[in-house]
Parts: C-alpha cells; structure tokens; sequence
C-alpha cells in the first residue's frame, strides 16, 4: 500500500536506537539521529509490509499497551512487517482506514451508536478482524455490567464483538499476551505476503484460534470443567492455574478448582489449556517455528 | 511421526553423584542434570515435585539449591500440576531461566505455552530447560492410597519407594516389607485424561527420560533439542553420568518402542472410538471433543 500511510515514524524510532547513542547534550544532536533513521527507513520498501489497526471499544486499554509491551519487537514489527494505520493514541488517524488486520480491543457497547458503527467499519475495511483479548472475544468483565454508571447510565448493554459482525481470529485472556500478539502479527504477515511455504507454515499456526472465534462467545473457568474434565480429558497438568489471569484456579488433588466468584470470564484458561486443542503438525515443529520467530524479531 | 519422536541421541547412563542416586528412581538423571544446570547458571531455579502435605502427595516447587532438589528426587506415581507454577517462576520468584520437569503430556504443555502464550505473559523465552520422564498413565492420589492401601494392604506413610517395573506395581516399606500389585490391575484406576494421550517417551522435551530400556539402576536418556545437547555434552565433559551404549545394554530399545507402540496404538484407538460414542437420532454416530482436531 504504497504512498497510503500518512504516519509519524521519527516519533518512534529514536527509541530503538537509543541505546547505543549517547545522551543528547543539544538538540543539534536529536536531529542528526532522526536524519539516520531516514535514510535507513527507505532501504524497506514499504509496500512488502502489512497493514495492522487497533481498533478500541469498550475495554481497559490494557490490550493496547499489551502490544507496546513488546518493547523493541514492537518497533522491530512496525519497522519490517507491519505498519500500523490506526490506534488509539498511537497513530494520529481519526477515522477507521482499510487495514490487513485490524485488532479489536474490548467488548461493543450495544447502547453505544459509534461503537456500533465503527466495529462495523471495521469488519468492512480489513481482511482479516481479530478479537483482541477478553473482551472483545468473551465480553470478558464487560459481561458484569447492570448499567447505571457514571457518566453514561444508560450504557448496560455490552455484548462480544461477534454478536455483532463476524470474527476471524481470537486472541483470548486478559491482559492478552505481548508474545501471542506478536506470534499472530509475523504469522499475518507470513499468510499475507509469504511463499508457498511461509503461508502453509501461517494457515497452520493461525488455524486453532480461527477455529476459537468459531466455537463461540462465552467463556467462563467453567469450560474446563465442561469441556474437558466432563469429557474425560484433563490430565492434570496444572496449565490452566498457572495461566489465570486472576488466580481465580486452584489446583485440588490433581484436578483444577474454579472459584467462579473471581473469574473474569477473559477465556485464557480453556484456550491454553493442551486438551483444549493441540496441533501436532505445529507443536512437533516447535523449536523450528520458535527459532523463526526469533530469527524474524532479530 | 515415528512413536519416540526426535531425537539426537539416545544412551543408557547413571549418575555418579551418590547423593542422588541413593535417593533416586532409577539413574538420577534429572536430579543430575538440573543440579548441573543450577550449577552452571543454565537456570535459575526448576519447577520440581516436592513433597506435599500428604504422604507421596507431590506438591510443585521452584527448587533453586542442590538439597531442594534432592527433597523431590524419586517418582510419586501420582498427579503433579507443574504448570501451575510456570509463570509464577518467572514473575514471583522472578527467573529468568526456568527448569521444569514433567510428563510427556507436561511437556506438550509447555511447547504450547511457548508457541500460543494466550495467558502465559513472557514465559516463552524463559523455559531454559524442559525435562520430560516416560510416562504410560498416571493416577489420581486417591487411585495410588486403594492401590497402596487396599491391594497391596501398606500404608502410605510407612512406604519407602514405589516402583513400577517387570508387570508389577512394587511398594517397598520402611520396615523391609515388600508388596506387589500385577500392573493389570492398574488400569481401572487410571486417570481418564490418560487414555487419549499420544506420547510416552515425552517426545517434545529438550531430554527425556526412563527406566524402560535399560538395566536396574540405570535410565534410558533421549537428547532431543539444540538446547538438550548442549546440557547433555556439559554434563558429560563434566563427568557427572556413566554411560553405556543403548545396543549393548538389555532390554535395550526395542523394549522402549514396543511399550511407545503398544501405548499409542491403544490410545489412538481411544481418540477414534470418541468419534462415534453415542448416538443420534437419525441413527448415525455421535462423537465427543477430539482435542486434536478443534477447541
């Protein structure tokens, strides 16, 4: 998409950098940096990069700093892989623009005409609509609301970003994770931009959480005991105490606990779970897709 | 893909570490290794089976001294969620290289929580070392007090070591009483999560680990990962294992892949049968959830 992307690049790269250089004494100084980082810019040619958004409803805004949270694999995304088109705060884009992938954070607030609209914008402009963290994929602590608080009264209505428009992809927990999120931005690009190869390696990555956004919108600590212990198939590892976000999950005898008092319903805990789904043709391959990770975010 | 995984090498070995090996299952290998990674700085600290607040109840811990170590060394034919304590490691005890020692099962669940870290935040590039142990099937710890206490008439706090070997389930006491239950007694106790399991010789660790192939005393060692090489080459330059090759040792590993067959054929044939369990009403079969297919 070349020549599309009105962005701000100095303001970020500086950072990546920054270590190496030595601390500004007079501006003079800043400014040679940012004149580096130019010229290195145009060694990449932009159009091989996807497009990515984040696209922010009614959540924490922990979602989105869960994708800075990746430090300098963030910048390292948005310098070879992704340029980043929309986010709150991040990106000075006032309105919702075509994107590969757009990410949604938080859960759509029925009682909420904007949302409404701009979720559905959303799923019209991009190829490829993620459910970003707990919220957006279960409702998540959204599920709680009765309504009556300030400053929006009125606003009770919260539901799934799936009772809404279609869903490709689930990223669940809450906080998602910065490496599950980064995972899923290298595979997109891989899918959308790679060879044969690449795109096989991506389609089979990608397919248990697209097969996720199918199984439904409700989550709940519940799961485990629905579909997985009641179906004979917890072995009692302990992935999913160790996994809650909340601790809302006690391992007793071997077997997990749920307090449902304390969970959030955010989903992490069936989605981690290795009985939930477990993709041998990928897992067997793990220090071969671990070491192109990391080889990708050198 | 073939029922013992990769591998890069497989060899007969024991500990030379009589600290260990008096304590010991069989050869002492995790024990070994993890003291030797500790040593090294490899990690900070292993996710082990500690001891619990029942007799041969593990409980999981962070070990991160050789005698925390030692504490957990020897099998507890019984569940222990180490897991549970992976992203704790490296937040609350604040680890930057994790050791872990599990069950093949244990082990996939690491290689998932390090390629899909839904809810495990900055765990992947820490499990420095993930040790796994052969496993046919494991019991709950009210199955292992009726097979100790009901079958083999001992109780579970005078017991010295438990073992399972030659079709026998063994319960050694204190005193120098020896019981013995036929293995094909065990299975009714079985945890049902087992029966759909597709790995014993824990195909996706960096080493795995087990009695089956070699002689009394000693454990047959598969070296899988660049990373397990690296530890096992260390190990061995360091003199810490007696080692012996798997073709002159008996039973050797045509014992291994006949019991990684038998397993896996038996349970595949357990994931097949979920498909058509029940019934529906137009007459056709109706499955239950095959996690290896979808969530």
């Amino acid at each position: 998409m070349p020549g599309r992307t009105p962005e701000k690049r100095p303001e970020g790269q500086p950072a990546a950098t920054q270590p190496q250089a030595k601390p500004a004494v007079k501006p003079s100084d800043v400014i040679v940096k940012e004149k580096v980082e130019v010229v290195q810019k145009e060694e990449k040619p932009v159009a091989e990069k996807i497009t990515i958004g984040e696209l922010h409803l009614s959540g924490c805004t922990g979602c989105l700093v869960t994708l800075a949270d990746n430090y300098e694999g963030l910048f390292k995304l948005l310098d070879d892989y992704a340029d980043l088109v929309y986010a709150l705060t991040l990106v000075d884009v006032r309105h919702v623009p075509e994107m590969d992938v757009c990410l949604v954070e938080g859960s759509c607030c029925l009682n909420d005409k904007t949302s409404v609209e701009e979720l559905k914008e959303a799923r019209a402009k991009s190829k490829v609509l993620v459910a970003y963290g707990g919220c957006a994929a279960y409702g998540n602590i959204t599920r709680f609301s009765r309504g009556g608080q300030w400053n929006q009264p009125g606003h009770e209505a919260y539901v799934p970003i799936s009772e809404v428009v279609d869903v490709d992809l689930y990223i669940p927990s809450c906080p998602p994770c910065p490496q599950q999120v980064r995972n899923v931005a290298v595979m997109a690009y891989l899918l959308l931009r790679g060879n044969d190869e690449q795109k096989n390696l991506a389609t089979a990555y990608l397919t248990p959480l697209m097969q996720l956004a199918q199984r439904g919108n409700e989550a709940c600590g519940c799961d485990l005991l629905y579909d997985v212990i009641n179906q004979g198939l917890c072995m009692g590892c302990g992935t999913c105490a160790g996994t809650c976000p909340v601790r809302a999950i006690t391992m007793e005898y071997g077997k997990p606990n749920v307090n449902r008092d304390l969970c959030i319903k955010c989903g992490a805990c069936y989605a981690q779970c290795p009985r939930s789904w477990f993709n041998f043709d990928v897992m067997n391959n793990y220090e071969g897709i671990m070491d192109a990770i990391n080889g990708a975010m050198q | 893909m073939d029922v013992l995984g990769n591998y890069k090498s497989v060899i007969s070995a024991r500990s030379t570490d009589k600290d260990i090996t008096k304590k010991s299952q069989d050869g002492g290998i995790i024990t070994t290794l993890f003291a030797y990674a500790l040593e090294e700085g490899i990690i900070d600290g292993a996710i082990v089976a500690g001891p619990g607040d029942e007799p041969w109840k593990p409980e999981p811990v962070v070990a991160t001294t050789k005698a925390e170590l030692l504490a957990a060394a020897g099998t507890r034919y019984t569940i222990s969620p180490n897991l549970n304590l992976i992203k704790e490691a490296t937040r609350s005890y604040g680890l930057d290289r994790v050791g872990i020692v599990g069950t093949p099962c244990q082990m996939q669940a690491v290689r998932k929580a390090q390629l899909y870290p839904i809810g495990m935040r900055d765990v992947d590039d820490k499990i420095a070392l993930a040790l796994g142990i052969f496993c046919m099937e494991n019991l709950s710890y009210q199955a292992l007090e009726a097979i100790v206490e009901d079958h083999c008439n001992q109780k579970m706090e005078s017991v010295k070591k438990m073992d399972i070997g030659k079709g026998k389930f063994t319960v050694y006491t204190e005193r120098g009483a020896v019981s013995q239950m036929p293995l094909k007694l065990l299975s009714k106790y079985v945890q049902p999560g087992c029966n759909v399991c597709l790995d014993y010789v824990a195909n996706l660790a960096d080493i795995s680990s087990g009695s089956v192939g070699s002689p009394d005393g000693w454990s047959t060692v598969f070296v899988r990962s660049m990373k397990g090489n690296a530890v096992w080459d260390g190990a061995i330059a360091a003199d810490l294992f007696e080692t012996k090759p798997m073709d002159q040792v008996k039973p050797g590993l045509d014992l291994v892949t006949k019991l990684a067959t038998e397993k896996i054929t038996k349970n595949q044939k357990n994931v097949d049968a979920r498909k058509t369990f029940g019934l529906k009403a137009d007459g056709t079969a109706k499955g239950l959830r095959n996690p290896y297919e979808t969530p």
